[in-house]
């Protein structure tokens, strides 16, 4: 299973970013391998519907889930379509986060926000 | 009258329409600072007049002139829509669209309305022809008559992209104008305000007497300069000490056409939706003053520029 995240550098000592679209790197995570992949976020720097071309970006790789504090309602729709599943993360560490999906003890992320039309950093 | 600056005889109709008949755009950096108030009032003192909302984000010019004979027209934009047996997922057009409107994800196509600036590019890259464009309601331009002042406003619905294409629209209706024109403008130096400001002959800018006020005077001031475009300054809200938006006028050689005073009796008419040159004496010749004031300007400047 290929799990993604939003964070803010390439180690697995980094953090998780706040936030999804405008996240500088997205780990892609495969659960069978355990092998970690850092890649660049191409939406951080688009100047708006970042979280869409997110979204898009992590249906392409074939991501089957994504951990993550916050999401879009605009992204959430892209990831829908293609069956991410999305999980709602829980303090900043990215290995604890990646253990506590393992377990089956994170919950899904419930809440989207609306989108910011670009006026916000998010 | 004034004769033709280089053949000293006849006035062209074209340059003598543009002397009398100016069209002025009213502009601030920020919101609040009078720009309705200077651009009805002054509407309302040119005689007959043309007076274009395009602050369609929040047009409010017309609860003042309650227009009759109503007229409305809705403004569309055309939108891309999809012939799903066509298109092979290619994803093209995703890549294509710089304001990530489009996604492509478990076989489906998704446009997400509200993004669409309406640029047409995925119609036109798209190798299988699945897109096609289809018109989108965006908001309206409404017209009306407010005793002399022919007043038309533009509304934008809540969420959509761009107000462009209602402010284009209201512009058309300048190019047949044979009265004096007042551009209502949106707050700020954005696409939107540059839109509005055109094709205007005069950009007249709005400043309150505060440090912030000052600094958003240089912004409007920095893009009226841009478009090379003549303007004058209104103080508006003025009171008794340092008027910081004064300073930059004087630092910055700008022509200050009037000054209104922080007055709780026009604060008064403009609460209660009153247009306080049609109402009093003493601010129609107030507003009057000012509104002479920019027919000097403009006709100096038509001069300098011939």
């Amino acid at each position: 299973m290929k799990v993604a995240m939003p964070v803010n550098g390439q180690s697995m000592q980094d953090e998780v970013c706040e936030s999804f679209g405008r996240a500088p790197f997205f780990l892609f995570y495969d659960t069978e391998s355990e092998v970690p992949n850092f890649v660049d976020n191409v939406a951080a720097k688009s100047r708006g519907g970042a979280g869409i071309q997110a979204a898009q970006s992590l249906v392409d790789a074939a991501a089957d889930v994504l951990l993550t504090p916050r999401c879009g309602e605009n992204a959430a729709e892209v990831l829908a379509a293609a069956n991410v599943a999305v999980y709602k993360t829980e303090g900043r560490s990215i290995e604890a986060n990646l253990e506590a999906f393992g377990n089956g003890s994170l919950p899904l992320l419930q809440e989207t926000h609306p989108g910011f039309h670009g006026h916000q950093n998010d | 009258m004034v004769p033709c600056p280089c053949c000293k005889k006849h006035i062209p109709d074209s340059m003598d329409t543009r002397m009398t008949n100016p069209k002025v755009a009213v502009l601030s950096g920020k919101g609040g600072t009078g720009k309705t108030l200077l651009a009805v009032n002054l509407a309302e003192v040119a005689g007959r007049s043309l007076y274009l909302d395009c602050d369609v984000e929040e047009p409010n010019g017309h609860l003042f002139f309650r227009p009759a004979e109503l007229e409305t027209q809705a403004i569309q934009v055309k939108i891309p829509q999809i012939d799903a047996d066509l298109c092979d997922g290619c994803k093209i057009c995703v890549d294509f669209c710089k304001f990530n409107a489009l996604a492509f994800a478990g076989s489906k196509w998704i446009l997400f309305e509200e993004i669409c600036h309406s640029c047409g590019g995925c119609t036109l890259v798209c190798p299988q022809h699945a897109l096609s464009e289809r018109d989108k309601t965006i908001g309206q331009v409404q017209n009306g008559i407010s005793e002399q002042v022919c007043v038309y406003s533009g509304f934008l619905n809540p969420g959509e992209a761009s107000g462009i294409p209602i402010i284009k629209k209201l512009l058309a209706e300048t190019r047949t104008a044979d009265t004096a024109v007042i551009i209502d403008c949106p707050p700020g130096s954005a696409c939107i305000v540059m839109e509005s400001i055109k094709d205007a002959d005069y950009c007249l800018l709005v400043a309150e007497p505060t440090i912030f006020g000052a600094h958003n005077l240089q912004m409007v001031h920095e893009l009226v300069t841009l478009f090379h475009k003549p303007c004058g300054v209104v103080l508006n809200k003025c009171q008794a000490g340092d008027n910081p938006s004064e300073r930059y006028c004087v630092e910055h050689d700008l022509p200050i056409v009037g000054r209104i005073d922080f007055d709780p009796v026009l604060g008064r008419l403009n609460s209660d939706g009153k247009i306080a040159a049609r109402v009093s004496g003493t601010y129609n010749q107030r507003f009057s003053v000012i509104w002479q004031t920019i027919l000097e300007e403009t006709q100096l400047e038509t001069a300098i520029n011939s």
